[in-house]
């Protein structure tokens, strides 16, 4: 079964799994680079203001592949999914917790570019607010991906996830153990957050997605999954 | 004129930064960094050839204290 998975399917399909998988990756890069460049940390060879250029170049670039992501599921005749799934979560017919996931952080980088674009406008605060909003997008993302992922049985995709992860918690810790006193309720949140993330995701990989008929399971709405659904 | 032909000051909100420094990297004709990163501006206005990097410094600084203003006359 599992290596005959990725065989069926029309080309938009593919498309669609190469588009999030390297939005996936560029996100991650978008997500440590501002992690690095936030802290008090002065890199000795390369500049700041060359990490923040990557940075906003890299997310672009995020932007570009997640938009033939969806463009691409959505034509793809297989899931037959509507324009509204892609700025609505929740609502589609196709796995619409996982796909849903996906769609929530399709927004929420959405309105991480739109405040950013009108950053001098809104000012520093509103802005930022705004934009601490990319970390909660980033996980949305991953569990998405896992769930909702025709590759994710594939050990390659798992271990493109498990170095996705691995990086993006480094850099949080690495940044923990680089901060001054202060923001210690954030410190926690961030520390909390680096904690429970790998466990959650590692559980729900080994309790959804890598047993058999995750396919129907995943297909139900969020209450019957909750309950086991079988 | 249109105020985006007008010559060009620079004017650092001391209360927003907080010495990231970016700024004197990217336009080091006409700010200097002092020891803890943070901008020391050698001459506010801006020459007409610097007005491209003048507002590529401004853009990239993170806590937007670094401001571009287009000057009245
Ligand atoms: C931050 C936003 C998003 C990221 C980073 C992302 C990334 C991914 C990744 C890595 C996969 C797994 C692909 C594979 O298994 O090869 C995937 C699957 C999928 N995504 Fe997204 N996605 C995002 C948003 C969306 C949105 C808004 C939609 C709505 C149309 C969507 C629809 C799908 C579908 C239908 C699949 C299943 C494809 C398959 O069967 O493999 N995604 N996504
Ligand atoms: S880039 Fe901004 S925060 Fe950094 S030193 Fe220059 S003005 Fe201050």
């Amino acid at each position: 079964m599992t290596t005959t998975l990725a065989l069926t399917g029309s080309p938009l399909w593919y498309a669609s799994r190469a588009g999030g998988t390297l939005a996936l990756v560029l996100l991650t890069a978008t997500v440590v680079l501002g992690i690095a460049s936030g802290g008090r940390v002065v890199p000795r060879r390369i500049g700041r203001f060359e990490i923040g250029l990557l940075h906003r170049n890299l997310s672009l670039l995020t932007l570009v592949f997640l938009g033939m992501h969806v463009v691409t599921a959505v034509l793809d005749p297989f899931v037959r999914l509507s324009w509204a799934v892609s700025v609505v979560p929740f609502g589609a017919s196709y796995r619409p917790l996982w796909l849903g996931l996906g769609t929530a952080a399709l927004d929420l980088l959405l309105a991480v570019l739109v405040t950013s674009a009108l950053r001098h406008r809104l000012g520093v605060r509103s802005w930022k607010a705004v934009h601490w909003l990319a970390y909660a997008a980033w996980p949305l993302a991953l569990f998405h991906s896992a769930g909702t992922g025709t590759d994710t049985r594939l050990p390659l995709q798992l271990w493109l996830y498990a170095a996705c992860l691995a990086t993006v918690i480094a850099a949080v810790w690495w940044r923990l153990a680089k901060a001054g006193p202060g923001h210690v309720a954030g410190r926690l949140t961030a520390a909390v957050a680096a904690t429970a993330v790998p466990v959650v995701l590692t559980a729900f990989l080994a309790a959804g997605p890598l047993q058999p008929g995750w396919s129907q399971r995943a297909a139900l709405t969020p209450v019957v999954l909750i309950g086991g659904g079988r | 004129m249109n105020p985006a032909n007008r010559a060009k000051t620079l004017r650092i909100d001391r209360i927003a930064c907080t010495g990231q420094g970016l700024c004197g990297e990217l336009l080091p004709e006409l700010i200097d960094l002092d020891e803890w990163g943070y901008p020391i501006v050698k001459d506010r206005s801006v020459p007409d050839h610097l007005r491209a990097h003048a507002r590529r410094a401004a853009a990239a600084c993170p806590l937007l204290a670094l401001h571009l203003d287009a000057d009245r006359t």
